[in-house]
C-alpha cells in the first residue's frame, strides 16, 4: 500500500507572498534597529554637560595661557604679547591654511590672528590629526624644535605643529588650523565659550 | 544522520547512558567526525602547533575574564581604582588580571605565527578560502576585543589610545566627526564610552568570536587540513576509505597538541610570574596614571600588536590617506586566495620569486612592527615609509610573480623533510 502526496503550489502567489514578507520583515527590522542604534547617541545628560563655560581673563598676563575644560575638551585662552602676533604674517609662507578655508572656525574668528580680539586666542587644545593636546611652545628658536621655530604649539604624539594662531605648518600630520570653538564677551574681561556672540541658545 | 540511522531509534529499548543520551543528541556521530575519525596528515611540524594553542589561549581569556568582571566596575570614577583593587586586594587577583592581560598578547603572537603558517603552506588557496576568510574575520574581531579591553583600566595610555584611534573614524569625509561621536556616546572618551566598550569587551565581542571559531573549525573540517607538504592526502585513499597519509586526530594529534599546551604553559607561566608588564610591551608605563583627558601622555603607543599596522598610518602624510592605508594593510589580507595564481601551495615546492617576496613581506612587517613602538622623527618616518611600501609590494607583484613561477613537482604523498 502506497500513499503518495499531492500538494497544489501556486507558484506565482508563493511567490508574491514571500516578497511582500520580506518588505515588511525588512521595514520592521529596520523600525527595531532604530533605537538601538541611536541608542550610543550622546546621552541627554552629556548634552547638558556640554553647556557653555565663563573664562574671566582680567588676571591673564600677556604671554600666559589658561586651560578651561569645555564638554570635557581643554580648551585654550591665550593672551598674546606683541611680538607673538608680530609673527604671525612672517610665518605665513609655511603655513598649509594660513587664510584657514579649510578649517573649523566661526565666521567671526576667520582672519589673521583666529581671535575677536587680536591678543586674546580662544581654542580647543585638540590636534587635528589624531586628538592628542599639543604642547604650548611659546618661545623662538626652542631648543627642540629648531632655530627656525616662531614660537606656538607642537603635538608630541606625531610631531604636528601649529602657529600661535593654531594654524597648522605645511609637512606636519594634522590636516588643518587648531578648532576654534564658539565664544563672545559678556563683558570686556569675561570670555563665555560654547556660545555664539549674540545668541542665547547653545551654539 | 539519515545514513548511521536509517530507521528511527528505538526510545523504548533500554541501553547506557550514552546510547540513551545519542539517541536524542547526535554524540557519538559528531565526536568521530571531528576529533575521533577526522583524519589529518601525518606530517604537521611545529608550525601545526598554534591552531589549537589560540583555541587555549580563548578558553583561559574567558576564564579570567569572567573572573575579573567580578571585581571590575565600568565606570570612568571607578575603573582605575578597581584594577588596582583586583592587583592589591582581591584574593590572587593579580594572578587572574595577568593571566589576562598576558593572554592578549600571548594570543596575537600565537595568532600571527598560526597565519604565517598558514602563507607559508599556502593553506588559504583552494578549497581552503573560506577557512582563510574566517580566520581573518576572527583576527579583525580579536583586534576589536583588544583595542575595547584595553581601555577598561582607565589609565593614561588607555584613555589616549582610545582618542586616537576613535580619531580615525572621523578622518572619513562627510559623516566622520558624527560617527566618532556616535562611537564615543559623548563629545569625548567618557564614562559612556568606557561603560559600552565594558558591554562590547564581555559579552558582544566574544560571543562573536567563538561563531566565527566553531565555523572556522566546521568549515575546516569539511575540506579536510592542509599540510607542510601542501599536499591533498584525500587523493590517496587505503582499502578502508580512510587516506593513507592520515591519522586520527585523536589520540594522535590530541597528545602532540598537549606536548605544545605543556611548553606553551611553562613560557606563559615565565611571563606572567616574573615579566608581567612584558618589558613595557605588554602593560605600557603610562597606563598605571589614571586616565587625565586634560594631558597627553608625551608619546602615544599603541601596544605590540597594533604596531605594525600604527606605524603603516604614521608613514603616510595625510590623515585621510593614513587611515585608508591601514585599512588596506589588513583588508588586502582577505583577497590573498586570489592574488596567489600559484597552483602549488608548499613554500618547499614554490619558486624564489615567493620565497623572496615572503621575506620581504615579513621582514617589513616586523620592521614596521618596531618602527610603530618608536617616536616618529623624521628619519624613521622615511624608514617607515619604506617598509609600507615593502608590505604593499608583496599583495601587488604576487598575482604577477604567482602566475609564471618556477615551482618544482609536488609530491604525490607527504614527505618528512625539513
Amino acid at each position: 500500500m502506497s500513499e503518495t502526496k499531492t500538494v497544489e503550489v501556486n507558484l506565482k502567489r508563493r511567490r508574491m507572498l514571500v516578497a511582500a514578507t520580506g518588505v515588511m520583515g525588512a521595514t520592521a527590522a529596520t523600525f527595531l534597529a532604530t533605537p538601538f542604534v541611536a541608542s550610543w547617541q550622546p546621552s541627554e545628560r552629556a548634552k547638558a554637560l556640554g553647556a557653555p563655560v565663563d573664562v574671566d581673563v582680567s588676571k591673564l598676563a600677556p604671554g600666559q595661557l589658561v586651560t578651561v575644560n569645555w564638554r570635557g575638551k581643554p580648551v585654550w585662552v591665550l593672551h598674546r604679547t606683541e611680538e607673538m602676533l608680530a609673527t604671525l604674517p612672517k610665518v605665513e609662507p609655511v603655513l598649509r591654511d594660513p587664510e584657514s578655508n579649510e578649517s573649523v572656525q566661526p565666521d567671526y574668528c576667520k582672519n589673521r590672528h583666529r581671535s575677536i580680539k587680536p591678543e586674546l586666542f580662544v581654542a580647543i587644545g585638540v590636534c587635528t590629526h589624531l586628538g592628542c593636546a599639543p604642547l604650548f611652545k611659546p618661545e623662538p628658536k626652542d631648543a627642540e624644535l629648531g632655530s627656525d621655530w616662531p614660537g606656538g604649539f607642537f603635538c608630541p604624539c606625531h610631531g604636528s605643529r601649529f602657529d600661535l594662531a593654531g594654524r597648522v605648518f605645511k609637512s606636519v600630520p594634522a590636516p588643518i588650523n587648531l578648532e576654534i570653538p564658539p565664544h563672545h564677551y559678556r563683558t570686556d574681561t569675561l570670555i563665555r565659550v560654547g556660545e555664539d556672540p549674540k545668541e542665547g541658545g547653545q551654539a | 544522520m539519515a545514513e548511521h540511522n536509517p530507521n528511527t531509534p528505538d526510545f523504548d529499548k533500554p541501553g547506557t547512558l550514552l546510547q540513551w543520551l545519542d539517541k536524542r543528541l547526535p554524540l557519538v556521530e559528531t565526536w568521530n567526525e571531528h576529533v575521533g575519525q577526522y583524519y589529518a596528515p601525518k606530517n604537521f611540524n611545529f608550525w601545526y602547533y598554534f591552531g589549537s594553542l589560540a583555541l587555549l589561549v580563548l578558553v583561559n581569556q574567558f576564564v579570567t575574564g569572567i573572573w575579573l568582571t567580578m571585581s571590575y566596575k565600568p565606570s570612568a570614577a571607578e575603573a582605575f581604582n578597581s584594577i588596582e583593587y583586583i592587583m592589591r586586594d582581591v584574593e590572587w587577583g593579580w594572578l587572574i588580571r595577568y593571566m589576562h592581560s598576558t593572554g592578549a598578547s600571548a594570543f596575537f603572537i600565537v595568532v600571527y605565527l598560526h597565519m604565517f603558517r598558514g602563507i607559508m603552506y599556502g593553506s588559504y588557496k583552494q578549497p581552503r578560502e573560506l577557512v582563510w576568510i574566517i580566520g581573518m574575520l576572527i583576527f579583525l574581531v580579536l583586534m576589536g576585543e583588544a583595542f575595547m579591553g584595553y581601555l577598561l583600566p582607565w589609565g593614561q595610555m588607555s584613555y589616549w589610545g582610545a582618542q586616537v584611534i576613535i580619531s580615525l573614524f572621523g578622518a572619513i569625509p562627510v559623516v566622520g566627526p558624527d560617527l566618532a561621536t556616535w562611537i564615543r556616546g559623548d563629545y569625548v572618551i567618557s564614562d559612556a564610552t568606557l561603560n559600552r566598550f565594558f558591554a562590547l569587551h564581555v559579552i558582544a565581542l566574544p560571543l562573536v568570536l567563538l561563531i566565527l571559531v566553531f565555523l572556522h573549525i566546521v568549515a575546516l573540517h569539511r575540506v579536510g587540513s592542509n599540510n607542510p607538504d601542501g599536499v591533498d592526502i584525500k587523493k590517496v585513499k587505503g582499502p578502508d576509505g580512510t587516506p593513507l597519509d592520515g591519522i586520527p586526530f585523536h589520540p594522535y594529534y590530541s597528545v602532540k597538541d598537549t606536548v605544545g599546551a605543556v611548553a606553551f604553559a611553562f613560557l606563559f607561566a615565565v611571563v606572567v610570574f616574573y615579566f608581567p608588564e612584558g618589558g613595557g610591551f605588554f602593560l605600557e608605563p603610562p597606563n598605571f596614571e589614571p586616565a587625565n583627558p586634560l594631558k597627553t601622555p608625551e608619546h602615544i603607543a599603541p601596544v605590540w600588536y597594533f604596531t605594525p599596522f600604527y606605524a603603516i598610518l604614521r608613514a603616510i602624510p595625510d590623515k585621510f590617506l593614513g587611515v585608508m592605508a591601514m585599512g588596506a594593510a589588513i583588508g588586502v589580507l582577505f583577497l590573498l586566495p586570489w592574488l596567489d595564481r600559484c597552483p602549488v601551495r608548499s613554500i618547499r615546492y614554490r619558486g624564489t620569486s615567493f620565497k623572496l617576496l615572503l621575506a620581504m613581506f615579513t621582514v617589513s612587517f616586523l620592521a614596521l612592527g618596531y618602527l610603530g613602538t618608536q617616536p616618529a622623527t623624521p628619519t624613521l618616518t622615511k624608514l617607515a615609509q619604506l617598509f609600507t611600501a615593502g608590505y604593499f609590494l608583496f599583495f601587488i607583484l604576487l598575482p604577477f610573480t604567482s602566475k609564471h613561477e618556477q615551482c618544482k613537482p609536488v609530491p604525490t604523498r607527504v614527505t618528512y623533510h625539513g
